[in-house]
C-alpha cells in the first residue's frame, strides 16, 4: 500500500522531469528549426507546390498535375544539360579526388618546404569561384591567353578553348579540378595524420612494401574520407555554376550548360518560374538520392574507426 | 644460428632520452629479457634491433650478418609492439596472417598455421572480430599471434603481456617460453615486471637511464646484485638497504632476516602485511625501514620491540656514493 503510493508519486515526478527535459531540448532546437523551416523546408515545399501549376501569366495559376514534368521530359535542352552535368561530374569527381589524395600523401611526408607546399595546394580553395573563373578566362583566351601563348612558343597553333563545343567541357573541368582538389587534400591530410605511425612500422617488420601498405592499409583506412569527399564533390558538381556566368554563359549552344545554370536561365531570363520549379524539384531529387545512398548504403560498408 | 649482438649502440633525441653505448649479446635460441623502470630505454633498444629507429653509433649483427643499416623487413624478425599496432579495419584472422600474405604463403598453409596459432593465443572463437570489438588483453594476444605465426628465427616482444590478468599472464608466459624453446627462437623480451623476467629469462639485462646496470642470469641478479639499484629492483619486497658505515650501506633480503628475542639489531614493528603464504613485517630501525618476511600468518602487534638477526653470508655491501657492489662480504 505504502509502496504503491510511493511509486506513484515517484513516477509522477519522473514524468514531470522527462517533460521538462523535452521542453528544454525543444527550446534549444527552436532557433535552428525556425531558420531551417523558413529558408529551407518551406521553399522546398513551395517549389514542389508550384511545379504542379501553370504559369498563370494570363489569369490565375491553374493546377496542371504532371504537365510541367512531361514537358520537361520532352525538353531537349533539359536532357542536354543533364547529360552535360553527368559528364562534368564523371570528369571532375574522380580526378579531383585522386589528385587530392596524391597531394595529401606527398605533403604528409617529412620533406623540406612541406608547409609551403600545403599552402600552395590549398590556395585555390580560398579563392572565390568568380575570381578563379576570371584567372582561367585569361588562360583560355584565344590568341593572347596564357595557354595559346605557350602553344605558340612550342610551335603549335592556338585554339578557342571555350568557344569550341568539343573542348569547352574539358577546359571547364580542368579548372574545377584545380580549384577543388586542394580543398579535398586538406581532408585527406587530416585523415592521414590520424593513422597511427606504428601501423607502418608493424607492416614494415612483416615485410610489406610501401605500395602494399598503401593499398592494403592506408587506402581502406581513408575510405570514410573518400566517401565524404566524393559525396561533397558530386554535390558540388551540381551546385557550382558560378564559372559559367563568367566564362561561357552555358555556351556555345548549351555545350557547357549545367542543370543549375539552366534553372537560373529558365527562371530569370525566360521568367518561366513554374518550369524552373519543376527543374529544381528534379535537381533536389538527384541530390537527395546521392545523400541517401551515402547514409543508407555506403555507411554500412565502410570501416569507421 | 641467429644470435643478436648489440655493440656500443647509442641513440638519443637531441641529447636526451634513448640509450647510451649499450652492448650485449643474446645467444642463439635463448630468451633475453630487457628489464627496467619506465623510460629506461627498453623499447628504444628493441626498436633499434628491429630497425625502426636509426642508429647514431655502434652496430648490430643478427646471426653474424651486419644489419645496422638494413630495413626492418631485411632483418627477418617478428615483433610485438607495446601499442599492439593492429590494423583496425582487418579482422583478427587477417591481422594474424598479414605477414604470411605479404610473403605469399599458400592459402592451405596459411589456414593451418592460423588455426595452430589461434589455439595457442586462445582466439579461435574471435577470428572474425575487428580489433575494436576486443578487450585490451584480447588485442594483445592478436599482436602476439601475429608475431609467432611468422616463426621467425628472431622474435622481439615489447611488454606483450602487460594487459593480461594474472592467470592468463601466467599461462601465456609458459606458452611463450615453451614455444621459444621448441622453435629454437632467439627472443628479446621487454618487461618491467621482474617476476616475468626471473621466470622466463635465460639472461636478464637490467637497464637504467639508457645504460645497462647489470647483465646476468636471473639467479645472478638475485644473489649478486651489481648495485643497490639492482638490489632494490629485483625481489618483492625489495632488498633492505640501510647505512652501515660512512661510505658503505648494507643490504639484506627480507627473507634472510629473522626475528630474535635478545640478539641482533633492535627494531620497532610498524606494520604487518599478510600475503597468504607469508607475512611482511615492516620494522623501524633507527629511522630506516626494514622489511622482514615470515612464513605463514604472523600475529605481532605494532609497536612491539623486536631484535633482527641475519647471517653474514646473506649480507651485501654497496658503496654509498656510486651504489656499486663491494665484493668480499663482511670483514668480521
Ligand atoms: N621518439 C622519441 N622522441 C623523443 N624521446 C624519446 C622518443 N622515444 C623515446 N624517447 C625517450 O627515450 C627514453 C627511453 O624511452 P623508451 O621508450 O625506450 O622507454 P621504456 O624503457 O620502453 O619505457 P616503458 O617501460 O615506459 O615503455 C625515454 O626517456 C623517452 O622519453
Ligand atoms: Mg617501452
Amino acid at each position: 500500500m505504502v509502496a504503491a503510493v510511493m511509486s506513484a508519486t515517484e513516477s509522477r515526478g519522473l514524468r514531470r522531469r522527462n517533460w521538462l527535459t523535452n521542453v528544454n531540448a525543444w527550446l534549444l532546437l527552436l532557433p535552428a528549426i525556425v531558420l531551417l523551416a523558413t529558408f529551407t523546408h518551406y521553399p522546398i515545399l513551395a517549389t514542389l507546390y508550384h511545379s504542379f501549376f501553370s504559369l498563370g501569366r494570363s489569369g490565375p495559376a491553374a493546377f496542371v498535375g504532371l504537365d510541367n514534368y512531361s514537358y520537361m521530359l520532352d525538353d531537349d535542352v533539359f536532357w542536354q544539360v543533364l547529360r552535360n552535368n553527368v559528364i562534368f561530374a564523371l570528369a571532375t569527381v574522380p580526378t579531383s579526388i585522386a589528385l587530392a589524395l596524391l597531394m595529401a600523401v606527398w605533403v604528409d611526408k617529412k620533406i623540406a618546404g612541406r608547409s609551403f607546399l600545403r599552402l600552395a595546394f590549398f590556395t585555390p580553395t580560398v579563392l572565390p569561384m568568380i575570381a578563379v573563373a576570371n584567372i582561367w578566362l585569361f588562360f583560355y583566351t584565344p590568341g593572347y591567353g596564357l595557354l595559346d601563348q605557350f602553344l605558340k612558343m612550342i610551335g603549335l597553333s592556338g585554339h578557342n578553348w571555350l568557344g569550341d563545343p568539343a573542348t569547352v567541357m574539358t577546359a571547364l573541368s580542368v579548372m574545377v579540378v584545380w580549384k577543388e582538389a586542394g580543398f579535398f587534400m586538406i581532408f585527406y591530410l587530416a585523415a592521414l595524420q590520424t593513422i597511427p605511425p606504428d601501423l607502418k612500422e608493424a607492416a614494415a617488420v612483416e615485410g610489406a612494401g610501401r605500395w602494399y601498405f598503401f593499398r592494403r592499409i592506408t587506402l581502406p583506412l581513408l575510405m570514410p574520407t573518400t566517401l565524404f569527399v566524393s559525396i561533397n564533390a558530386l554535390i558540388n558538381s551540381f551546385k557550382l555554376v558560378d564559372q559559367l556566368v563568367i566564362m561561357t554563359k552555358g555556351g556555345p549552344n548549351n555545350a557547357s550548360s549545367l542543370l543549375l545554370y539552366y534553372i537560373y536561365e529558365v527562371a530569370f531570363t525566360f521568367w518561366d518560374t513554374t518550369y524552373a520549379a519543376t527543374l529544381t524539384v528534379t535537381l533536389i531529387t538527384i541530390l537527395a538520392a546521392v545523400a541517401l545512398t551515402k547514409f543508407i548504403y555506403l555507411d554500412r560498408r565502410i570501416h569507421y574507426q | 644460428m641467429s644470435e643478436i649482438v648489440v655493440n656500443a649502440v647509442s641513440k638519443s633525441w637531441g641529447g636526451v632520452g634513448g640509450v647510451d653505448r649499450v652492448s650485449f649479446k643474446a645467444e642463439a635460441g635463448t630468451l633475453l629479457v630487457l628489464l627496467g623502470p619506465s623510460g629506461c630505454g627498453k623499447s628504444t633498444t628493441l626498436r633499434l634491433i628491429a630497425g625502426l629507429e636509426e642508429i647514431e653509433s655502434g652496430h648490430i649483427t643478427i646471426g653474424g650478418r651486419d644489419v645496422t643499416h638494413l630495413s626492418p623487413a631485411e632483418r627477418r624478425i617478428s615483433m610485438v609492439f607495446q601499442s599492439y599496432a593492429l590494423f583496425p579495419h582487418l579482422s583478427v584472422a587477417e591481422n594474424i596472417i598479414f605477414g604470411l600474405k605479404v610473403r605469399r604463403v599458400g592459402r592451405a598453409e596459411r589456414d593451418e598455421r592460423l588455426k595452430k596459432v589461434a589455439d595457442i593465443v586462445g582466439l579461435s572463437q574471435l577470428l572474425d572480430r575487428k580489433p575494436s570489438q576486443l578487450s585490451g588483453g584480447q588485442r594483445q594476444r592478436v599482436a602476439l599471434g601475429r608475431a609467432i605465426i611468422a616463426e621467425a628465427a628472431v622474435c622481439l616482444m615489447d611488454e606483450p603481456l602487460s594487459n593480461l590478468d594474472a592467470k592468463l599472464r601466467h599461462e601465456m608466459r609458459t606458452e611463450i617460453r615453451s614455444l621459444q624453446q621448441r622453435l629454437g627462437m632467439t627472443m628479446v623480451y621487454v618487461t618491467h615486471d621482474q617476476t616475468e623476467a626471473m621466470t622466463m629469462a635465460d639472461r636478464v639485462i637490467l637497464m637504467r637511464d639508457g645504460q645497462i646496470e647489470q647483465n646476468g642470469a636471473p639467479h645472478e641478479l638475485y644473489n649478486q646484485p651489481a648495485s643497490d639499484f639492482a638490489a632494490r629492483f629485483i625481489g618483492t619486497p625489495p632488498m633492505n638497504i640501510i647505512s652501515w658505515r660512512d661510505d658503505t650501506s648494507l643490504g639484506v633480503r627480507p627473507e634472510h632476516i629473522t626475528l630474535d628475542d635478545h640478539d641482533g639489531v633492535s627494531a620497532t614493528i610498524k606494520a604487518v602485511e599478510y600475503l597468504g603464504a607469508d607475512s611482511i613485517i615492516i620494522c623501524d630501525v633507527k629511522g630506516e625501514t626494514v622489511a622482514v618476511r615470515q612464513s605463514g600468518y604472523c600475529s605481532v602487534t605494532t609497536g612491539t620491540k623486536v631484535n633482527l638477526g641475519w647471517q653474514n653470508r646473506h649480507v651485501h655491501l654497496f658503496e654509498k656514493n656510486s651504489g656499486k657492489r663491494r665484493e668480499g662480504g663482511l670483514p668480521q
